[in-house]
């Protein structure tokens, strides 16, 4: 062993009670670190999972148009003093084309239509209004994951029975529905259909699962009296959803029509998980400054308590540079002790936190081991360390021994 | 006899908080094998020219030479490969570490100058130490040591590394007159046995006049030599 880690090493154990308190305070530190980041992720995929399962990354649709004025460039703006909303079918042109540029478009992974029906629900004399969604079934699963949703029945069975209905946990409890029953479905263009339950879903949102139902697409635009190029919405899956804005900006170029990301449709839930991850970045990010303040101060005082060391060791010849090698040595030692028990009783926190239940749609605590952040950790963890010990290590250095041993 | 430390004219000034020259036109030789006593009242710059010889203090003017090397004006991580490898300190405060074993306090000069392997390093300091008459107390740590006892330990790890010269700054001032008589009998055999050359500071006039040669200072100057 080099001479410089020889020291370093029994400065380390010397003095067990400080190298101690060091290590605590990287543990301490590193751990909390870890672990409110892993929560934090777990936070986000949370609240991205709830989202997804109502929202696509992308959806394509044709917005309200403002009238304007018949001549462009007019030099008589006042021409439409009132303008009004454009009374015209909100449904896509040519959808079938718009799907094909969609499915075309490389960042895309799914790309489905989808029909928006307002209805009543109608069982004997109760009447409740809602929303019934036109989907093609297998495509609509691979999207949100409806089947993950279903407590009662067979999603399978909408796809065989063009007059099934899924309809939302609330629906079934006001009506005394259950799977197998028929329900009476009124659509705003006044058309009745008795269709048969064949599942329940629940959400855990109440607010969705007493007004939702899913049903076929052909349906949808039947009870509208529609053709089958009748299509209000067309959902896009991308690969991550993170990075949607681009790719959502694109799609509105290519297509011409609104193509709006989840992230805008939903700015309340981005905003909040963007204020949690500044809040907790900052807190873990100081409290393991805070452990590096532990070990810079243990550090300062180790080198005021070897000053009579550090001048015989620059006597007898060693560089400037040596003693910061020994010193730093020393916090680097205690910074890894820290960051291996930090990381140790990280997970034995996540381990422990994973079993706890809290119920509602989040279900289990959601955390996981995000080896990133474990990663992020330990880097940091070491570098402040690093740098709380190369301080004191440098002052050190720039000991004159004639001072120290002339005294 | 070969001339292992020579000065030119070195002068040297405090400034602060007054201008005051300590050190006027110093220039002598050492040779080897000598035993040289400086001394001199409190304020006469025998200790600042003790450690302007040890290459610690840069800051003066004139030339010095160490075992035929011109050192003045070095960069400092040379004048501490030299230090390492050719002066060996004894001093006041014996300064060992204390939570090193004697036989580890011998080591660290010769450890650092890595010359030898670890184990020859061992065996080495093992023979300086019983030729100081430690040998049974090197694996004891450093501070369970009396101060005589310590004092000789920071003889044998300044002869670790077989330097030019070895420098003492008050060598036996700490002692009582017993282990003053050690450690001056220690110095002399190593001169008349092993040819070592020995700079010492001192108050103690009888140690300086059984040495082979004294040189006597007053306000910065040579008195007599």
């Amino acid at each position: 062993m080099n001479i410089n880690n020889k020291i370093a090493k029994t400065y380390i154990f010397s003095n067990k009670k400080l190298t101690a308190v060091g290590v605590l305070g990287v543990l301490l530190g590193m751990s909390v670190y870890i672990f409110m980041n892993c929560l934090m992720v777990g936070f986000d995929r949370t609240s991205n999972t709830t989202v997804f399962k109502n929202t696509a990354h992308i959806r394509v649709y044709k917005d309200d148009e403002i009238s304007k004025p018949l001549i462009k460039d007019s030099i008589a703006p006042y021409l439409i003093i009132n303008p009004k909303i454009v009374p015209k079918i909100n449904t896509i042109i040519n959808p079938k084309k718009i799907l094909q540029i969609l499915k075309n478009d490389e960042n895309v992974v799914i790309a489905t239509p989808q029909v928006n029906t307002n209805v009543f629900y109608n069982n004997g004399k109760s009447q409740i209004s809602g929303t019934a969604i036109g989907i093609i079934p297998e495509e609509a699963n691979n999207m949100f994951d409806i089947k993950s949703t279903l407590v009662e029945g067979h999603f399978d069975h909408l796809i065989h029975n063009p007059n099934g209905i899924i309809i939302g946990s609330g629906v079934a409890e006001k009506m005394n529905l259950t799977t197998g029953d028929n329900i009476n479905l009124t659509s705003s263009k006044g058309i009745n259909r008795t269709l048969k339950i064949i599942g329940i879903f629940k959400t855990n949102n109440y607010n969705i699962d007493k007004i939702k139902s899913y049903i076929n697409m052909p349906l949808a635009q039947q009870i509208l009296k529609e053709g089958n190029t009748y299509i209000t919405d067309i959902n896009v899956q991308v690969a991550d959803p993170e990075a949607v804005e681009p790719i959502a900006a694109h799609l509105t170029e290519l297509t011409g029509y609104n193509a709006e990301s989840w992230q805008k449709s939903n700015e309340t839930i981005v905003a909040a998980g963007r204020m949690r991850k500044i809040i907790i970045s900052f807190v873990s990010f100081t409290i393991l400054l805070i452990a590096g303040f532990g070990i810079y101060n243990i550090l300062n005082m180790t080198v005021s308590q070897k000053i009579n060391d550090i001048a015989i060791l620059k006597a007898m010849g060693f560089k400037g540079n040596d003693v910061v090698r020994i010193f730093v040595t020393q916090a680097v030692s205690i910074g890894f002790m820290g960051v291996i028990g930090g990381v140790a009783m990280a997970t034995v926190v996540i381990t422990l936190l994973k079993k706890v239940y809290i119920g509602g749609d989040i279900g289990y605590f959601p955390i996981n081991y995000e080896s990133t952040k474990y990663l992020q950790g330990i880097v940091i963890g070491l570098v402040i360390t690093f740098f709380a010990g190369y301080i004191p290590a440098k002052k050190a250095a720039n000991v004159d021994p004639v001072e120290i041993l002339r005294k | 006899m070969k001339t292992v430390l020579k000065t030119e004219k070195i002068d040297k000034s405090f400034h602060d908080p007054v201008d005051f020259q300590v050190l006027k036109d110093i220039s002598f030789e050492v040779k080897g094998g000598e035993f040289l006593s400086m001394i001199g009242k409190s304020g006469s710059g025998k200790s600042t020219l003790l450690y302007i010889l040890s290459t610690m203090d840069t800051e003066y003017s004139g030339q010095l030479h160490i075992d035929g090397q011109l050192v003045t004006g070095l960069p400092i991580d040379s004048l501490a490969e030299i230090r390492n490898e050719k002066i060996g300190f004894v001093f006041q405060f014996h300064y060992l570490l204390p939570e090193f074993t004697c036989l580890q306090n011998v080591m660290i000069p010769a450890l650092k100058l890595g010359k030898y392997s670890e184990e020859e390093i061992e065996n080495k300091a093992f023979e300086k130490l019983k030729i100081l008459g430690l040998e049974d107390q090197a694996l004891k740590s450093a501070n369970k040591l009396s101060g005589g006892q310590q004092q000789r330990v920071a003889i044998a790890r300044a002869l670790i590394n077989d330097p030019c010269i070895i420098m003492g700054d008050e060598p036996t001032g700490n002692l009582d007159s017993k282990n003053s008589g050690i450690v001056f009998d220690i110095f002399q055999n190593l001169t008349r046995e092993f040819g070592q050359t020995i700079i010492a500071v001192t108050h103690d006039e009888d140690f300086a006049h059984r040495s082979d040669r004294i040189i006597e200072m007053k306000d910065g100057n040579i008195l007599a030599h």
